[in-house]
């Protein structure tokens, strides 16, 4: 449905969002590129020269290294596990008949807009701290001694806070999903006398399989960068430095801005290696 | 799947999705509940739910300390601006590419996707210098530039394919009937997406209102949102509960009810339409 | 005033030439109706004249002025759509007065031209509502009123009755053919339909693969049809389309025989065959006759009386006078 006038016009119209998406993209790019291969410590003598790799070589090298990659590790694999498995339950329980679904929805789905530096301080303070928090308060109840969450199940404490955060993006979308299945479909194995559960491992989940996959990948770039959740409750204490967090750290803590860079540089290939998994579905899903 | 159920068992689901819910939606609860409360009766053992002496003082407190009333506006400002300025960049490129697809557009929506997913730490020093070499650091404008780029692929793509529904035979009967380009987007067009493009300035000021990166890293006292005024509670002010809860409650309601209302439109913006 | 002359006009998309060279002349007031099946570039050929499209080289007059540069909106064409394409968040008369405002008429001029549209179109009633809260055919009536009041020097329709039902198609077809009566400017008609085709037009271009096949008035296709193509597409039930020793007989590759040509016979014939299927439709019955080794089922039309059970032997005779003929090229022999 084009001629040559709406073409050009077109293209005229599409220039602003690709110029400064591009500047965007390129500018602060190849000058993290640039920095990664230099000493650059702009409070202790600025730029020392080129270093060729090294920034490269000493970021891994480095004893918060792996920690940091452990702590990424756990958190965004055990985020995916929470969300997803209450996820796909909760939509299927969501997606019953019942009275008052409508507010049930609203109460799930709040989490997602409260901003992570309230959330995070109202589970670090209200909820976990260990004399005044709630939860002191119900262990205590118990006849338990609480639970010091912050310092000593740091890493659960963050799982926790995030997927509380996270739950109502994997619910939502899952139960979108789930109503969009072809009720005939479902009427029709039940009419072939498939039980509750075989129902729902051959039809229900094999529908949510894309959703799912969605909701994976769109979280994983999400909570590979997850920053306020760690800044305002340990400040990547206690094990909790993500690799995000260290390059932050480096970056402006420190201001060790070429070994920083050189960081940047890993997060970006590692963001870059899921989003390619992303982008194939939703490029998929571009063409019919 | 409307069918009929047993009243016995519509019971059970509503008594089990509410619990649920309420669970979930408990630690808002709790936190709105906590901040009409007395600092001393906020740390009450056994904990108080709603027999307490309710009252309003620690909003007073927390406005009077923390002038909250700046960081309300520089959120608005911010969330606001940076979604409207997106919206005028991104109506125009979503029209061309709905409406005049080429051979390339799949490749191009898909590149400006990408750019969403590039990790922010991994360019936070050079926007940090260029921020202070163009004096925009801890500038409302320079942040509401940054959240804008960082929406603006949000934006194109949901607009984009809220565009894409829109058939395209009845703004070719407007070229036939004489519409000029600019008529047509005005008078056709936008009337006819605007429950699309609503729904895309909801979601988008929600997401720009609780970013909460470059809003902690690139501002200071000046212009910082409700993001940063509550992470100035981190400590050790977070352990006055009620005032804590107060400030929470305040940063947190307005965009609560926006968020309530575009929960419909929040599947297909944050899945750049992957599922329906 | 809207002779449209096409001169060698052509259209690819991409390295794909949908439209090879193509050279059509439809004279003003003409009713023309572009027919053939889906793909073969019929409606391409409305854009490119409607301007929707860019022709890839020759030129498009219209009344003797080049046009293939221009907007859609400088041709001074109307179009009806298949979709209607109605405006959902207008009323009717703003859908129909919305070429006027674009033209910048004044607001007394609008209304009166709005008015008398709707009161030919019988939309007076309905001027205040929305397209969403109209039936299909009187979307459709809208979708016109908004071509007629621009008083066009030709109307284009782009399948326009394909939407409705099978009651409502006969009806708006006649509407049509009156609104030509009386407005007597240049229509040009897509459809794949040939009985629209055949009923409607005064010129019908029978395309196949974006080439004319043949055009003519509805009777010269029916009649000579210029090779097998145009014989089997118009005409319901088709033309029986026989090979071999029959073909031979009569110097031919190919003959083809309508089914209302065909007499039957219970007991004698030129060719004895069973009956597969009869369909009765109250003033005919159409039988589809195997096993007559002549094609795999012939299709011949017999008055509504007459009577034939599966499994019966029928004969069938041909009328010789209206056997077509064609060559191994499946080009008519004159």
């Amino acid at each position: 449905m084009a001629t040559q006038h709406s073409r050009s016009a077109a293209r005229m119209m599409m220039a602003p969002a690709v110029v400064l998406l591009l500047g965007w993209m390129l500018v602060p790019l190849c000058m993290t590129l640039y920095f990664s291969f230099k000493k650059y410590l702009p409070l202790r003598g600025g730029d020392l020269g080129w270093v060729g790799f090294d920034n490269y070589v000493r970021f891994v090298s480095s004893s918060s290294f792996w920690p940091s990659v452990y702590a990424t590790l756990i958190i965004v694999g055990g985020v995916l596990a929470i969300t997803v498995v209450l996820g796909v339950l909760l939509a299927i329980l969501l997606d019953q008949p019942m009275w008052g679904q409508g507010i049930v929805r609203m109460l799930v789905i709040a989490p997602f807009f409260v901003m992570p530096t309230v959330s995070s301080l109202v589970w670090k303070n209200m909820f976990m701290d260990p004399n005044y928090g709630l939860l002191a308060y119900l262990w205590r109840f118990f006849g338990a001694e609480p639970v010091q969450w912050m310092s000593q199940a740091s890493l659960p404490s963050i799982v926790m806070i995030v997927s509380w955060q996270w739950l109502p993006f994997a619910t939502l979308i899952l139960l979108t999903a789930i109503q969009s299945l072809d009720s005939e479909q479902l009427e029709a194995s039940e009419m072939d006398g498939a039980p509750v559960i075989s129902r729902f491992w051959h039809i229900i989940l094999p529908h949510l399989s894309r959703a799912i996959t969605v909701v994976i990948l769109i979280q994983t770039i999400f909570l590979l960068s997850i920053f306020a959740e760690i800044f305002v409750t340990t400040g990547g204490a206690f094990g909790t430095k993500t690799l995000s967090y260290l390059i932050f750290q480096r970056v402006l803590e420190s201001q060790n801005v070429g070994l920083g860079s050189a960081g940047g540089v890993y997060a970006i290939i590692l963001a870059n290696i899921v989003a390619i998994f992303l982008m194939r579905i939703v490029g998929k899903n571009l063409d019919n | 799947m409307a069918r009929a159920v047993t009243p016995r068992r519509r019971l059970i689901n509503t008594i089990l999705a509410w619990s649920i819910g309420l669970l979930i939606f408990f630690p808002i609860l709790w936190t709105i509940l906590t901040s009409f409360k007395p600092e001393g009766q906020a740390i009450a053992d056994p904990p108080l739910f709603l027999f307490f002496d309710w009252t309003l003082e620690n909003y007073a407190i927390v406005q009077e300390r923390s002038n909250y009333a700046r960081y309300l506006t520089n959120s608005i400002i911010i969330s606001v601006g940076s979604t409207l300025l997106g919206i005028l960049v991104a109506v125009p490129a979503a029209w061309s590419m709905a409406f005049v697809p080429s051979k390339r557009t799949k490749n191009i929506l898909m590149w400006m996707l990408s750019t969403k997913m590039l990790p922010a730490v991994g360019v936070l020093y050079p926007i940090y210098i260029l921020f202070i070499k163009m004096s925009l650091l801890d500038s409302r404008l320079g942040l509401v530039i940054v959240i804008m780029l960082i929406n603006l692929p949000i934006i194109i793509w949901m607009l984009y394919t809220y565009f894409k529904e829109i058939p395209a035979p009845i703004l070719e009967a407007a070229r036939m009937d004489g519409a000029s380009l600019r008529n047509e987007i005005l008078y056709v067009l936008t009337p006819m997406a605007i429950p699309g493009i609503a729904s895309t300035i909801l979601l988008n000021i929600i997401l720009a209102w609780n970013e909460a990166f470059w809003t902690l890293n690139l501002t200071a006292a000046k212009a910082g949102p409700l993001t940063a005024f509550i992470a100035s509670y981190s400590s050790p002010e977070g352990l006055f509960f009620a005032k804590l809860s107060a400030a929470s409650t305040m940063a947190i309601a307005p965009i609560l009810i926006l968020g309530w209302f575009s929960q419909k439109q929040l599947v297909r913006g944050l899945t750049f339409g992957a599922v329906k | 005033m809207g002779r449209i002359v096409l001169d060698n006009v052509t259209k690819s998309f991409g390295n794909a030439q949908v439209i090879p060279p193509l050279q059509l002349t439809i004279e003003d007031g003409e009713f023309a109706v572009f027919v053939g099946p889906s793909g073969c570039g019929k409606s391409t050929l409305l854009r490119l004249i409607a301007g929707l499209e860019d022709v890839t080289s020759g030129k498009i007059e219209i009344d003797g002025k080049d046009v293939s540069g221009l907007a859609p909106a400088k041709r001074g064409l109307a179009m009806v759509f298949q979709s209607y394409a109605l405006y959902p968040h207008m009323t009717v008369r703003k859908n129909i007065a919305f070429p006027l405002k674009m033209a910048g008429l004044a607001r007394a001029e609008i209304k009166k031209r709005v008015d008398n549209a709707a009161a030919v179109l019988n939309l007076t009633d309905y001027l205040d509502r929305r397209p969403g809260q109209l039936s299909g055919g009187q979307r459709q009536r809208v979708a016109i009123g908004r071509a007629i009041v621009r008083e066009p020097a030709a109307f284009l329709f782009d399948e326009p009755l394909s939407n409705l039902d099978a009651a409502l198609r006969v009806g708006m077809r006649l509407e049509i053919s009156e609104l030509h009566e009386r407005l007597k400017s240049t229509m040009i008609y897509v459809t794949h339909d040939q009985v629209e085709a055949m009923t409607m037009a005064d010129k019908i271009v029978v395309l196949q693969a974006g080439v004319i096949e043949q055009v003519g008035s509805p009777l010269e296709l029916y009649r000579a049809p210029r090779n097998t193509f145009v014989a089997g597409f118009i005409g319901s039930p088709k033309m029986n389309l026989i090979d071999g020793p029959e073909a031979t007989k009569r110097d031919a590759h190919t003959i083809g025989i309508r089914p209302e040509h065909i007499a039957v016979s219970s007991d004698s014939g030129s060719w004895k065959g069973k009956v597969n299927v009869s369909e009765h439709l109250g003033s005919d019955t159409f039988f589809h006759v195997q096993g007559t080794g002549l094609a795999d089922s012939l299709t011949v039309r017999a008055d509504g009386e007459v009577s034939f059970r599966h499994g019966d032997d029928i004969y069938l005779t041909p009328r010789e006078e209206h056997i077509h003929r064609f060559d191994a090229k499946g080009l008519r022999i004159a």
